[in-house]
């Protein structure tokens, strides 16, 4: 289930706004994967232009070819709805459904496209969904309660747990830990180690620590000025990038000594 | 207790001239704060007063109506009088929702969520302009335009469905040769309470937050599903708000049910025949030049009438709201 991600020659706008320019990169399957850079180098971008969400905003558009296993995701008989399907997503800030309960939750994806699916099924799933994202034991007693009344950290792990319901192959995760606190943070870290088991992850994180703990590559991102568009300048092994970096760029921002 | 121990402690202390730090902390309320504070307290205030002057206005008048002896009256015993208004009322506002409300939150969703945005905005002026448009206008409208209009359709409806079960309760002929029958009476109605649920739901439909739409889409919703699953949801307690004032407006409605309806003093689901019940406002409104002594009385309890049932029917869409408060994403 879990699939390699290529970028070729991918160009990114908003508008007349060149966002990112030329991202050339292969993403391994079964490996966490994490994007770094500062603020508005387009990192959050490219993560979103793999599961084709970039697009939902007006005027958003892409150039170039995003590879799922060989498949062209924005080749134009492509549904952008199924790719989605494909590719699961957790963003910044969590964001259950406030009217829904947590089983509702974990089902929203199951239930999209009129399938159905059996009670004995549903809870399953829900269980192992919760389970695939530490959380059943919290929650197992108020499944029926809303997903809102949960902590911050319970609130990722629930959208975690309703992005793996779908069986994606992929998941993006967009600075997931920036709005939690250092324990639920290490829940969260501790959950991506598993989830490579099975799927890829990509994950933008600006928390270089964090970045250095939980992927095995890291691709560092940067504007050459502002208002230029964002570039891929280093991608390579974490270990790599973090001691012994190529490029100038990335040395500075790795070490702090920034701008 | 605590205040005056404070109190002594603060006299107790030694007057440092180099410690100004009493000096910069005392002070007084700044006088815009009291200003703003009394103006809004003094608002909150009037409108109650307001409510209590018109409530007492209605029960103080409508007392004499309702204990006299039903000889003595104009218009003959009180609840036989006012029932089939206040049935009348509440049919005639019932249709006018059952056209209004999927209209309006199709189009405040069009508006939102699919149009361009260009076409958004001057759709959403032209919907603000039907707003403004005096209940008169739409009177005639329903009188000269709308009514010969949908006669045949009527026609057409009492000829198929005229004899069936249940749906005979509702289309059963003779079909009014006016066609100005409570059902258009409604579609009236619909067309005046359409801009307002329209307006409110469209604002409560852009207010849902981004996070809870792309939620939706990233799990692959298509556009609908996303509106289902996020919009809807969402906007619920704003949408039945804006139905409540919709409904509010409906139920007083006087100038074009009064010009549209030829009414009758009758409780039928027909839609479609001459006699129609008359609604309680319509029916003050006709009835008032020729009301004299008790007879006015008696006019004015059936506005009593009304009030109470605005009240229970805004009432009875707060409990309902009230009661899914825990899944209102208000937290």
């Amino acid at each position: 289930m879990s699939k390699r991600i290529e970028l070729k020659d991918l160009n990114i706008f908003y508008g007349k706004f060149h966002a990112v320019k030329s991202v050339n990169m292969t993403i391994e399957p079964r490996a966490v994967t994490a994007f770094i850079g500062s603020s508005g180098c387009g990192k959050s971008t490219v993560l979103r232009s793999i599961n084709r969400m970039h697009e939902v905003i007006d005027g958003a558009y892409v150039e170039g070819q995003v590879l799922l296993d060989g498949v062209d995701l924005y080749d134009k008989a492509v549904d952008p709805v199924r790719v989605r399907r494909h590719i699961g997503m957790v963003f910044q800030r969590p964001n259950p459904f406030p009217t829904m309960s947590i089983r509702e939750n974990i089902l929203a994806g199951v239930r999209l496209n009129n399938s159905r699916i059996s009670k004995s099924d549903a809870d399953e799933l829900v269980e192992t969904s919760l389970q695939g994202a530490n959380l059943w034991n919290e929650v197992k007693d108020r499944l029926d309660k809303p997903g809102s009344g949960l902590s911050g950290g319970q609130q990722q792990r629930l959208c975690i747990a309703r992005a793996i319901a779908v069986s994606p192959d992929v998941l993006l995760m967009d600075e997931p830990c920036s709005a939690l606190d250092p324990i639920s943070t290490l829940a969260v870290e501790d959950l991506i180690q598993e989830l490579k088991e099975n799927y890829t992850v990509v994950i933008v994180t600006h928390n270089m620590q964090q970045a250095a703990r939980v992927s095995d590559s890291t691709a560092f991102f940067n504007l050459k000025a502002h208002g230029q568009p964002g570039e891929l300048i280093e991608y390579g092994p974490t270990e790599k990038i973090f001691h012994n970096p190529e490029q100038k760029a990335t040395e500075d921002y790795i070490t702090g000594r920034f701008g | 207790m605590a205040s005056t121990e404070t109190g002594a402690t603060s006299e107790s202390l030694p007057q440092d001239p180099t410690n100004d730090l009493q000096s910069t902390i005392h002070g007084k309320a700044r006088l815009g704060d009291k200003v703003f504070r009394n103006l809004s307290t003094g608002s909150g205030t009037l409108i109650l007063v307001i409510l209590a002057a018109v409530a007492t206005f209605l029960v103080g008048l409508s007392i004499p109506a309702l204990t006299a002896d039903p000889e003595e009256l104009q218009y003959g015993a009180f609840w036989a009088y006012a029932l089939p208004f206040a049935f009348g009322t509440v049919w005639a506002s019932f249709l006018s929702m059952l056209f209004a409300v999927p209209v309006a939150i199709g189009i405040a969703l069009f508006i939102s969520h699919y149009a361009p945005r260009r076409l958004a905005q001057g759709l959403g002026y032209v919907i603000d302009l039907l707003a403004a448009v005096p209940s008169v206008v739409f009177g005639l409208w329903g009188i000269n335009t709308l009514a010969p209009l949908v006669r045949p359709l009527y026609v057409w409806l009492a000829d198929n469905f005229g004899d069936l079960p249940v749906l005979g309760w509702f289309f059963a002929g003779p079909v009014s040769g006016t066609g100005r029958t409570i059902l258009t009476a409604a579609m009236v109605l619909a067309v005046m309470v359409l801009p307002i649920i329209t307006a409110i739901s469209r604002e409560v439909f852009l207010q849902t937050p981004r996070l809870h739409e792309e939620a939706s889409l990233a799990l692959g919703a298509t556009r609908w599903e996303m509106i289902r699953q996020a919009v809807l949801p969402f906007g619920t307690p704003g949408v039945v708000s804006a139905c409540m004032l919709g409904l509010g407006r409906a139920l007083g409605e006087t100038m074009a049910i009064a010009m549209v309806l030829s009414p009758a003093s009758v409780i039928s689901f027909e839609l479609l025949t001459p006699s129609n019940p008359n609604t309680i406002a319509g029916n003050i409104a006709l009835a008032f030049p020729e009301a004299f002594g008790l007879g006015v009385n008696q006019l004015i309890a059936t506005g009593l009438v009304l009030f109470v049932i605005t009240l229970a029917v805004n009432m009875t869409a707060r409990w309902i709201l009230a009661s899914r408060k825990e899944f209102s994403g208000a937290n």
